[in-house]
């Protein structure tokens, strides 16, 4: 074999490496892209800080919220109200109805997502349960809130918001947290159930 | 002394193919291979075809009739995955052993036991995903474009077999394409510039380079589905984390280029096709080198126009609605350029220059419900019905296909020495064109009615067109076995060919004997 054919097989292998680790860096690149991009309607999962963001005169926004069970999560969830209608620049508060349907302990995590995807980015939220995991003993329940404000950089062509809500079982990964906890207290939650 | 030297050199220049069937196992001759990777994918062929049969067989009248939902899946999934990977991809490495080291006057392919070697994993790779049909939980069921977490979550067990199937495919299209590489880089006979080369080497020159960029991400994607299931890793698992549209993007950052992999090579034999049997020079020569690279180039900057309803943002479809559309200048080009080389030609109508004009005609059809769904707003109606089914398979069955078998034609009598049965040949040629078109023209209306693809009952009011679809498929699947018959009588003999073989053909493999000797330009020729 010449050495040209040496040369082109190394460059190719070289291509055939690179290509293939690409295919598994497009994983953090994707997630980087839809970070900056604000794209596919994630939202960041801490509080604000920002104490600016409240105004007088802001518009009107419904917001529908809508809640999901990933998989086969057993836990009932749902927003106490379906919709409501709130105002840029202000602060409202909604809670979501949680109880544990199973007759063990179990953690979950709430992941939030938002429509239309360019809401995201001014979508501030001041607490909410999807900060932190839930624990729940057998049959317990409870209200889950969620305090949230628009900033009014909203674009004026969205008039309305779905912020949608799946809960995942994270139990499995959280057997080590689970020792220390379950002697001391229960859930974390800030309200007590109403019903 | 030199009488003892001379007869082992008179040895070793001229001696044949082993006997027996260790020839075939250890063989590192470019046209043994290539003979083994065309019946190999024709094996194929005839399996995933069956299974196109179990499907249509199923979908000839409303309400389940033969075979249940969930094996009804399973015929689905691997009637794609075998048409791809098994008859439509090795048919084309096959032609490209026994055409590409003859075309550029190499000796052979430039890595002749790797050559070996990725003929003969991929029966392996076959035998473990068509084993899978026998496994508890079944064979593959997600379709041949494995979304997660169809594919992970909810997958059967067999998933894994299925993923080191997939993995040893992509190694044998890598040392496939490197070889060719290879090849056409570093042995190209003296003279033989980039843009004297014949438009087959040029097309798969392209090809090669497409499956070395992408094979690698395929394997990556697999890796990565194989790592949740097993390895409790998150990639495509929202619950930990990951992302399910993530692997639609990287699924189809592979899946496009593929989808050109397919058509490349077929672009290359149409045109030497179309310019012998026109007894005219190929009208546009450099213009077809460019249009094939733009549409590679290009075919890696639209992967999404598979994805228009996952909830992209609308700078991304619009985007991605238009870079799509431009793949439609150079596919016009080349449209343009074959149907410039047949005007005032004096063409003859046998069987190869046939199919290669059905290849045109029928393949621009397809094109053209391609440019329909590439319509973002429209996409939303077509996405998920027949009318893709009708699309994708307009370009694979009419274009892929249909230039492999006029390929085959072609240079059949070049490969054996002997030729084809002409009369059987257009008889084959006329099942297959009225077949293909019954079987999938139909298709587009009961897709734009509302149709939707991978079910195994529908609504009475597809009933009439699903039973033409079926009765179409059953007679193009029917005309296959004829093919069969047509190639084994010609392997077995028939009337002898002339080294030139057609009126009009031109380029170097016309130059050696009909049938090719075993070993040819062991002294390399020289290219005015």
């Amino acid at each position: 074999m010449n050495e040209g054919s040496k040369k082109t097989i190394k460059t190719l292998c070289f291509a055939i490496l690179g290509m293939f680790t690409f295919s598994f860096a497009l994983v953090p690149l994707y997630n980087v892209f839809c970070e900056v991009t604000g794209l596919n309607g994630k939202i960041e999962l801490r509080a604000t800080s920002n104490k600016d963001i409240e105004i007088d005169n802001g518009r009107d926004i419904s917001i529908q919220f809508v809640s999901h069970n990933n998989e086969e999560m057993p836990w009932a969830f749902k927003p106490s109200e379906d919709n409501i209608q709130v105002k840029t620049g202000k602060y409202h508060t909604a809670t979501f109805y949680v109880k544990n349907t199973t007759n063990k302990r179990m953690v979950a995590q709430a992941i939030p997502s938002v429509a239309p995807s360019n809401a995201a980015a001014h979508l501030k939220k001041l607490e909410c349960f999807c900060f932190e995991k839930q624990e729940l003993a057998p049959g317990e329940e409870a209200l889950l809130p969620v305090r949230l404000i628009f900033d009014d950089e909203l674009p004026s062509s969205i008039n309305s918001v779905v912020l949608s809500y799946t809960i995942f079982d994270v139990t499995d990964y959280n057997d080590i947290e689970f020792a220390q906890h379950d002697s001391e207290h229960h859930a974390n939650h800030e309200m007590e159930p109403s019903i | 002394m030199s009488a003892v030297i001379e007869s082992h050199g008179h040895d070793d220049h001229h001696h044949g193919p082993a006997k027996g069937l260790t020839r075939w196992l250890y063989t590192t001759n470019h046209k043994d291979i290539g003979s083994l990777y065309l019946w190999f994918s024709f094996a194929m062929f005839l399996i995933g075809g069956a299974m196109a049969m179990v499907i249509r067989a199923e979908l000839f009248q409303p309400g389940m009739q033969i075979v249940e939902p969930e094996f009804y899946n399973q015929m689905l999934t691997l009637h794609g995955l075998i048409m791809v990977f098994g008859a439509v991809m090795p048919a084309f490495v096959g032609l490209a052993n026994w055409l590409v080291p003859m075309m550029v006057g190499a000796p052979d392919m430039a890595l002749p036991r790797m050559n070996n070697l990725s003929f003969w994993i991929l029966p392996f790779a076959f035998f473990i995903l068509l084993s899978s049909l026998f496994m508890e939980g079944g064979a593959p069921n997600f379709g041949w474009t494995f979304y997660a977490p169809l594919s992970t979550t909810y997958a059967p067990p067999s998933v894994t077999f299925f993923i080191f199937a997939v993995h040893i495919m992509g190694a044998s299209s890598i040392m496939g394409s490197i070889n060719v590489i290879v090849t056409i880089m570093n042995m190209r006979a003296p003279g033989m510039t980039l843009m004297k080369m014949p438009l087959f080497v040029w097309s798969w020159l392209i090809t090669a380079y497409l499956l070395i960029a992408v094979m690698p991400v395929l394997a990556g994607a697999v890796t990565m589905m194989l790592m949740d299931i097993h390895f409790g890793t998150s990639f495509f698992n929202a619950a930990g984390g990951g992302d399910p549209v993530l692997f639609q993007h990287i699924f189809w950052f592979f899946g496009h280029p593929e989808v050109y992999i397919m058509i490349l090579p077929a672009f290359g034999i149409a045109s030497h096709i179309i310019e012998t049997f026109s007894r005219k020079q190929l009208f546009g020569y450099a213009s077809m080198v460019w249009a094939m690279a733009s549409i590679a180039i290009l075919s890696f900057v639209v992967w999404a126009h598979h994805m228009f309803t996952v909830g992209l943002p609308l700078a991304a479809e619009l985007f991605f609605m238009w870079a799509t559309m431009l793949i439609a200048v150079p596919t016009g080009v080349k449209v343009f350029n074959w149907v410039t080389t047949m005007f005032k030609g004096s063409i003859s109508y046998e069987t190869p220059m046939l199919f290669a004009i059905a290849f045109v005609v029928l393949f621009t059809i397809g094109g053209f419900s391609g440019l329909m769904l590439a319509i973002t707003p429209a996409d939303f109606q077509y996405h998920d019905t027949y009318f893709v089914v009708a699309h994708f398979h307009y370009v694979l069955v009419p274009g892929s296909i249909f230039s492999i078998m006029a390929a085959v034609y072609y240079w059949i009598p070049k490969w054996t020495g002997n030729m084809y049965d002409e009369r059987l040949g257009k008889l084959h040629f006329w099942l297959s064109f009225i077949g293909v078109n019954v079987t999938f023209f139909p298709q587009h209306w009961i897709g734009l009615a509302g149709m939707p693809r991978r079910v195994p009952d529908y609504a009475l009011q597809f009933a009439d067109w699903n039973m033409i679809s079926s009765v179409g498929a059953f007679l193009f699947g029917a005309s296959q076995i004829l093919f069969m018959y047509i190639v084994l009588k010609t392997v077995m003999g028939g009337k002898k060919a002339t080294p030139q073989v057609w009126e009009g053909s031109r380029g170097l493999e016309w130059t050696v004997e009909s049938p090719a000797p075993y070993h040819t330009f062991t002294t390399p020729p020289k290219v005015n």
